[in-house]
């Protein structure tokens, strides 16, 4: 019998700003345990929280980017339970109006290879809301301790209809979530310092059959690669299980990575009861066209739509769209040279692509702080257009000095002596001494063989210590021999 | 007194407490005398009235996203009962 997948997921990504969801206290990673605290984040009593503006404009501009409906009025509501992550014994949440309704993810599936484009798909969501997230519990072999730093972060919860049928679909739709807040300025959704986690639900049913089968929550996924190495273990775990006639009972399991493999946590005996109700410190949010209208004109071209149009306006390859897009600061830097000279975006976005990315990275350097710009590196790629030096010495000899030194192409190529001191006419010479020189290759050529005049290249380049145009040089034997 | 009882060691698995069977009697019937005083409001009619968490209706209360205010770390685990490194020494528990 053949057996599918199906998969949902819960994504948390913390929103950032300066201070926590309900109180002034500074948010942040990365610092001395306990010392982002406050009475409002401590749970001490008479403590009342207040909500954060900017935590409600980072979610409504998440889900407006994320196709949902944003309704005219939400409320928070108390999730009642006894945990040491929580000095409050409660955690405020949106149970029954959450902030943003439905929605959708662009996703992209990987392609045959790395230069072709795979198949978009939609995920729909279920909805987005806004809670406090809770303090980190550090585990050890006797005890645990407790730093309440994260407590009261801004954190939104997005929850994934039962949409998926595969680890692939799992990661391709965290990326896209990902990008989506990245350009959105929203959130960094570093995993590693928790801006972003996934628990996904996982259940295998037979093909054909409608009903879903019995779920298990998979925890721990703690980076985008985790998420689909879990979820396809789990997958094949749960598959080989029904296979051999066995049931899967609800329960909540966790990814080891170091191992490799899932392992069970607990079984659930009871279902959580939560106990919720609306929250009396704080005020309902009644949002209007005006306010949706606002963040909605801030969100920017999202990568996708940003993608395909590169690929239509500049006629770019999608291998270089596909390194380009998902880096927004990198792609706009591109646009301003391209826009200037769509037909030399090809070249742009290669050198961008090729040498400036592999530049940046050998220098330890960021895009912001590099001092070439994208109108020197116009500059450079108008140079070969031109033929006053040939592409492998712009790329080789000139971008890295530019690089070095932000000097524009004019004046790297001054100041090293690349221009040619020669004209065609000594090409031509240089040329037909080659020529002379390998009856062999001239021969086969003659006979047939096209490929074998690349022989002839090298020593002409030689003679013009590498400062002759190739193309010129390939054109110039053909006709001296024709 | 209401008839309505309430089920006190749920009530306590859920509060993550242990109670004696002395304790369990005295609370359940403070508890349950709790809800027989709260029950008292379901003998109004509320029918056409919408429900409602706060009694004024307010909305929008919120602040800008300006950082002010603290706790010393010193002052905010002073109600732990144990302490390590600057933070809450709580039992082993992995959830």
């Amino acid at each position: 019998m053949e057996y599918e997948a199906v998969i949902g997921l819960e994504v948390h990504v913390q929103i950032k700003a300066e201070s926590k969801i309900f109180s002034r206290v500074r948010a942040g990673y990365g610092h001395e345990p306990n010392t982002l605290v406050d009475p409002v984040v401590m749970g001490l009593p008479g403590a009342l929280p207040v909500m954060n503006k900017a935590a409600l404009d980072g979610i409504i501009k998440a889900g407006l980017a994320l196709n949902c409906t944003i309704p005219d009025y939400c409320k928070w509501d108390r999730k009642n339970y006894f945990y040491p992550d929580s000095p409050n014994n409660y955690q405020i949440t949106q149970y029954d109006q959450p902030i943003c309704d439905g929605g959708s993810v662009e996703i992209e599936m990987p392609g045959h290879n790395r230069g072709e484009m795979g198949e978009h798909k939609e995920i729909k969501l279920t909805r987005i809301h806004l809670e406090n997230d809770v303090g980190k519990l550090n585990h050890f072999s006797e005890d645990s301790l407790v730093d309440y730093n994260r407590a009261f972060t801004s954190l939104m919860e997005i929850v994934s209809e039962p949409d998926m049928h595969s680890g692939e679909e799992a990661f391709a739709f965290l990326t896209a979530i990902r990008q989506t807040m990245i350009y959105c300025g929203i959130s960094d959704c570093d995993m590693e310092k928790g801006q972003m986690r996934a628990d996904a639900n996982i259940s295998v049913r037979p093909v054909g059959q409608k009903e879903l089968g019995q779920k298990i929550e998979l925890k721990n996924l703690n980076s985008i690669t985790g998420v689909k190495n879990g979820i396809e273990y789990e997958i094949k775990r749960q598959t080989r299980e029904l296979k051999k006639g066995n049931t899967i009972k609800q329960a909540t399991w966790r990814w080891n990575a170091e191992l490799g493999q899932t392992e069970m946590m607990r079984e659930k005996e009871d279902a959580h009861d939560y106990r919720y109700f609306p929250d009396p410190d704080l005020m309902p949010v009644k949002i209007d066209d005006e306010w949706r209208n606002r963040l909605r004109d801030e969100i920017p071209e999202l990568p996708w739509n940003k993608q395909r149009r590169f690929l239509e306006e500049y006629s770019l390859p999608y291998s270089i769209t596909s390194v380009l897009v998902p880096d927004r600061e990198l792609s706009d830097w591109f646009e301003s040279a391209a826009k200037q000279s769509p037909k030399s975006a090809q070249a742009i976005g290669n050198l961008v692509v090729n040498d400036l990315l592999r530049e940046l990275g050998e220098a330890g350097q960021v895009l912001r702080d590099c001092k070439i710009t994208p109108d020197s590196l116009l500059g450079l790629v108008q140079v070969v257009e031109k033929g006053t030096i040939p592409k492998n010495v712009a790329n080789k000899d000139v971008f890295p000095e530019m690089f070095k030194s932000g000097e524009t192409a004019e004046q790297v190529i001054e100041r090293k002596g690349l221009k040619p001191d020669f004209d065609e006419d000594q090409v031509k010479v240089w040329c037909q001494e080659a020529i002379d020189e390998n009856p062999k290759p001239v021969q086969n050529y003659k006979d047939g063989n096209e490929k074998a005049l690349n022989a002839l290249l090298g020593p002409v380049m030689k003679k013009s210590r590498g400062k002759a145009n190739p193309q010129l040089v390939n054109k110039l034997i053909r006709e001296l021999i024709d | 007194m209401s008839d309505t009882h309430i089920d006190i060691e749920y009530t306590a698995k859920l509060a993550r407490i242990n109670l004696t069977d002395e304790e369990k009697e005295k609370l359940s019937g403070q508890l349950d005398s709790i809800i027989g005083y709260v029950e008292k409001l379901e003998e109004l009619d509320t029918n056409g009235v919408e429900p409602t968490a706060h009694p004024h209706p307010v909305y929008n209360v919120w602040q800008e996203d300006e950082v002010k205010g603290e706790l010393s770390t010193e002052e905010a685990l002073k109600n732990a009962p144990a302490q390590r490194e600057n933070m809450v020494i709580v039992p082993k528990v992995v959830d």
